[in-house]
């Protein structure tokens, strides 16, 4: 089940996948808004150059909290792309998110302190959609193993539309795009100052980034799921829905995190109550 | 070329301007400039900036808090007094009240003059502090690994 | 058996050695040795009767059963005489009416009642001895030093440790006779004894909230007391008296599914769902070892235990998903309402009751792999939150206060009771730990049962609020401050002892857990379902490989690293000084000062309770209507 290339490839490969895929964002942002924008590799110059600055820190802990978040974000990624149990993966990536989250509480700070009760506030208001996603996809495929669900010979998003909008829903959360970017954003956007990242600098900041490319390619090959009974569709789909959620980004102002998190949970309960009774209905029928 | 100048994030602080130049510094970020071709973001935090923009005459209110932005930032860091006010004072020079140009507060790096600055002249300064970023670099890698004397001297005054 | 009986009677020597005990040092010893006995009796069962599956035993029911009896009785008088002296009717009217149920079916019915094997033993019993065994005899020893400091710090309180510890033991004895008794009699029993115990203990201190809060505990209590009675009396009406729990799980469902029900809503009432939750959060008023053992190892998991015992009976029945309903939407609302709640103690309260209706939840389902997460959320829930409630306790005492907001950068002042706490709380809500796995296996459990998934639905909104409250809770402890004195030196080493056992015990149980579920849990649920549930090997190599990185990376603090300078936290360009205070507006020094969220205007007390109150008292009744219909006119 664990396949060894599966983990490594993720290893390597994420970091510059999710690097590019953070460089040509903000290159079409940047066209959207009617200008030329930065060069494709620019996050990589970023990082680059956090790598060079000095190491400044707030505390002596912040630096543990940001590796363990690093640690534990790939170790999400490896076990997805290993083909594991896709519950455990959601669990670690909690694990992951909440270490991100004590980071920025641990620096005795007011905005990386509202940030990081903003961090929480985002992850209570996806983190149902994301396990109702796995659930879906159990009660389709009758595993809760991504290898199998991935293996599934029929198109899964057809059973489960509704589900999938809610996952759309809640991945603009989790990629820190506009409207829903509340404890911190991306690209040159500013929200009490820089949320939970406010208090890392240097090449603490620089490890967040990779973490960063890492989740965003590990939420990509969820989206994956849905389509993976044929690759090719699979990808072209992957893309439309990082389109999409471009558009949302340029087009929607920042939300207050009371509707984040009514609307998030309010999707998330209409359409995974309404999916999953459909297919109870359907298979008892 | 390090990594350093493909990358300058920028933090711009007023200190006591008419607005007038930071409506200027506002402007090299719009699409008419788009600075961000140069891979340049304004982070409004200086524990993640390389470049301090200061606009003004820096008055007894805000003293402490442009000196401590700069301490702040990461080294290596360069400032950049942006406008006549931030350079020397302009038409304040004499006033009770200001200091008269940022160089009575910290070190600065490049004076872009003008009142206001204009965009063009605000982004030429700012990649000729990419040149001096780079130097403080190579200075900090070949000196003490990166504590520069005015830095240690901001850490007793804290 | 003789390991059995003395489980249940030594407990009560002690708590006889408790009344008469004259100095401190003869206290500390007493209570240390029969700690140290009991865990090791303990100990000895699972070692002699781990792979003996279901032992039963005859032990002389006939006189026991008139000794209890008459000690019921007394129990009647003791209440009845403290209802009136208080003025509490409702309490009166109650206990007047389960002791004439219990009366008239002494007198009429308990000849022709014939039970062959008053006591038994499985594994799940030998769990349950485990848990009340180990946590409780730890608690008795940490409330040696917290007592000794809670008279310290609350003069006007009259001294009667002499008569706490007595409840404390004759409560663990009680609890062992709970878990041991397979007659019904014998089980109501020991029940009404673990009522009357945490009704004394919660009323310790004599303020007039602890009184009231005490009564508010013993009517809901004794309102269960009344359903047990009628259960019992349900059941020895029947032409064939059924009276063993063995008996019961081996009958048709029809026969006894409406006094299973009634049990059921004692089982509810002690386990503190919705709607008398308010009992167990009222018990906070009293001293810290009370609630840790009320919480963990006795009182509640009565409660759940014999819901989980009873749980075949309630598989695939109506009545059985509205249980689970109840469990369910207990769990939500609680974790909601613990959101809100800054109170550390109040917030560990509201957390038990919402675990509890997970495993009400679980027991209401009742298939073989929800009773699989509902043992191990029992074990995994007894040791996280008696660890918990013993280090708020502690820093209780230190910083003077319980409210999660004094306790900011709790980890700069106490770092080890801190560090415990983390374990504690990460031990709630993070994988890879116990409370985690359980989760993991009831969603599992959920989903393959039919209408599982909306209880899996639940369940994911449930758990996202126990994430919120649970680690906004770990950064207040986290956050670095400057520093500050160490106020850890003062603390007692019996409390010492209780707090690195417990911390031990949160983390070994997470490595050997599938040791756990392998000889013990499996064997259970084979022999009472013919199935079993386990988690994969790949899944325990990969929940081990992130137990050791959770355990490793925290050493990467000691390693050497490269030269990096400390920078204050960045307050909007403001100079601070070393206290984070700055000077403001028209030169006025302010001190920064940092608070959690509590969202109270979504996830206020009053307001949720009211709406869970509503529904699960109209749930309540559905369930037993449809027990009614199922067991009596179907």
């Amino acid at each position: 089940m664990i396949s060894l290339i599966g983990i490594a490839v993720f290893i390597l490969l994420a970091p510059v996948i999710g690097g590019l895929i953070a460089g040509v964002d903000r290159r079409i942002s940047a066209r959207m808004q009617g200008r030329v924008g930065p060069p494709v590799l620019q996050p990589f110059y970023d990082v680059g150059k956090l790598f060079e600055k000095e190491i400044t820190v707030a505390n002596e802990t912040q630096r543990f909290y940001a590796f363990s978040y690093f640690v534990f974000m790939i170790f999400t990624g490896a076990l997805f792309f290993s083909g594991g149990n896709i519950l455990l993966v959601i669990f670690a990536l909690t694990l992951a998110q909440i270490f991100l989250v004590l980071g920025a509480y641990s620096a005795y700070s007011p905005y990386s302190h509202v940030g990081a009760e903003r961090e929480l506030i985002q992850i209570m208001a996806y983190e149902p959609m994301v396990i109702l996603t796995a659930v879906g996809f159990y009660v389709v495929t009758k595993s809760f193993d991504v290898a199998t669900i991935a293996l599934f010979d029929q198109p899964l998003v057809l059973f489960l539309p509704g589900i999938f909008a809610g996952f759309i829903y809640i991945l603009t959360i989790k990629l820190r795009k506009s409207p829903f970017d509340i404890s911190t954003s991306h690209h040159a956007h500013q929200e009490i100052v820089k949320g939970v990242t406010t208090e890392f600098s240097g090449p603490t900041l620089g490890i967040i980034e990779v973490t960063h490319w890492y989740e965003t390619v590990f939420l990509l090959g969820f989206v994956y799921l849905f389509f993976a009974f044929s690759p090719i569709i699979g990808i072209i789909a992957v893309i439309l829905v990082y389109l999409l959620e471009l558009v949302i980004d340029n087009a929607s102002a920042r939300v207050k995190w009371q509707f984040v998190m009514k609307s998030s949970w309010a999707i998330a309960a209409i359409v995974s109550v309404v999916n999953l009774a459909a297919l109870y209905y359907l298979r008892m029928v | 070329m390090s990594y350093l100048s493909r990358s300058p994030w920028i933090l711009h602080y007023d200190a006591t301007s008419c607005n007038g130049c930071d409506i200027e510094v506002l402007a090299c970020l719009t699409p008419m400039y788009d600075v961000e071709r140069f891979g340049i973001i304004n982070t409004g935090n200086p524990k993640h900036a390389d470049i301090f923009l200061l606009t003004g005459s820096v008055n007894e209110q805000n003293r402490e808090v442009v000196r401590n932005l700069y301490d702040q930032m990461p080294n290596p860091k360069v400032v950049v007094a942006i406008g006549i006010c931030a350079t020397s004072g302009g038409v304040f020079r004499e006033c009770y009240n200001v200091a008269g140009g940022i160089d009575k507060i910290i070190p600065v790096d490049v004076y872009v003059p003008g009142c206001a600055a204009r965009p063009e002249s605000i982004i030429d300064g700012i990649v000729m502090a990419l040149g001096i970023l780079e130097r403080k670099r190579t200075e900090m890698i070949s000196g003490d690994k990166g504590v520069q004397p005015e830095l240690q001297q901001g850490g007793k005054a804290q | 058996m003789q390991l059995l009986l003395f489980l249940i009677l030594g407990p009560l020597i002690t708590a006889f050695f408790m009344l008469l005990v004259r100095s401190e040092r003869e206290r500390d010893w007493i209570v240390k040795l029969s700690a140290l006995g009991i865990g090791a009796v303990t100990a000895l069962l699972l070692l002699t009767l781990f792979d003996k599956g279901l032992l039963y035993y005859a032990f002389a029911a006939e006189s026991t059963g008139l000794l209890m009896f008459f000690i019921e009785m007394a129990i009647a008088f003791f209440i009845l005489y403290l209802g009136i002296k208080y003025k509490n009717y409702l309490v009166v009217s109650l206990i007047l009416l389960q002791s004439a149920l219990m009366l008239y079916l002494e007198v009429v019915y308990s000849p022709a009642i014939d039970v062959k094997y008053t006591l038994f033993i499985d594994q799940f019993s030998i769990i349950m001895a485990l848990i009340i065994g180990i946590i409780g005899g730890l608690i008795c020893v940490y409330a040696l030093g917290y007592m000794r400091d809670f008279h310290r710090h609350n003069k006007d309180i009259p001294d009667r440790r002499n008569i706490f510890f007595f409840f404390m033991f004759a409560f663990l004895s009680a609890m062992f006779g709970l878990v041991f008794s397979n007659n019904l009699l014998w089980v109501y029993f020991f029940w009404e004894i673990t009522t009357l115990c945490s009704f004394l203990l919660i009323g310790y201190t004599k303020t007039g909230e602890a009184t009231r809060n005490a009564f508010t505990a013993l009517w809901m209590n004794l309102l269960g007391g009344v359903a047990f009675a009628l259960a019992l009396l349900y059941l020895a009406i029947q032409p064939a008296p059924i009276m063993g729990l063995n008996e019961i799980l081996a009958s048709g469902k029809a026969v006894v599914l409406v006094p299973v029900v009634l049990i059921g809503f004692a089982g509810l009432t002690k386990a503190a769902q919705l709607p008398f939750s308010s009992w167990l959060v009222g018990a906070m008023v009293a001293p810290t070892p009370v609630s840790a053992l009320l919480h963990s190892s006795t009182m509640v998991k009565a409660g759940v235990y014999i819901l989980v015992r009873l749980a075949p009976v309630f598989q695939a029945t109506f009545s059985g998903y509205v249980l689970a309903f109840i469990g369910a939407l207990t769990f939500l609302i609680a974790s909601g309402i613990a959101i809100s709640q800054s109170n550390a103690k109040r917030v560990l309260a509201y957390s038990t009751i919402a675990n509890l209706g997970l495993i009400v939840a679980c027991a209401g389902i009742g298939t073989y792999e929800a009773i699989w997460a509902a043992i191990l959320l029992i074990i995994f829930h007894a040791i996280s939150k008696s660890l918990l409630f013993l280090a708020v306790g502690t820093v209780e005492h230190q910083i003077e206060s319980r409210d999660i907001e004094d306790m900011n950068g709790l980890i700069m002042r106490m770092p080890k009771v801190a560090a415990m706490m983390v374990i504690g709380i990460a031990g709630m809500f993070l994988a890879p730990f116990g409370m985690l796995i359980s989760k993991w296996a009831a969603i599992q459990a959920f989903i393959d049962a039919p209408f599982g998934f909306i209880f899996v639905i639940i369940l994911a909104f449930g758990s996202a609020l126990t994430l919120f409250f649970w680690a906004k809770w770990l950064g207040r402890l986290l956050v670095v401050t400057p520093a500050r004195e160490n106020l850890e030196t003062r603390i007692d080493l019996n409390i010492w002892i209780a707090l690195i056992s417990l911390a031990g015990l949160t983390a070994i149980t997470c490595f050997i857990f599938p040791v756990i579920s392998g000889t013990l849990i499996e064997p259970f649920l084979l022999q009472n379902y013919g199935n079993f549930a386990r988690l994969s090997q790949d899944n325990i190599i990969i929940m081990i490989m992130m137990l050791f990185l959770i355990v490793l990376l925290p050493l990467s603090i000691l390693l050497p690293r490269r030269k990096h300078r400390q920078l204050k936290p960045y307050m909007g360009g403001m100079t601070t000084n070393a206290d984070m205070s700055y000077t403001g507006a028209i030169n006025i020094k302010r001190e920064m000062k940092l608070s959690n969220y509590y969202l109270n205007s979504w996830f206020g007390e009053v307001k949720l309770r009211r709406i869970g109150i509503y529904l699960c008292t109209v749930l309540i009744g559905i369930m037993f209507i449809m027990a009614v219909y199922a067991g009596v006119i179907a």
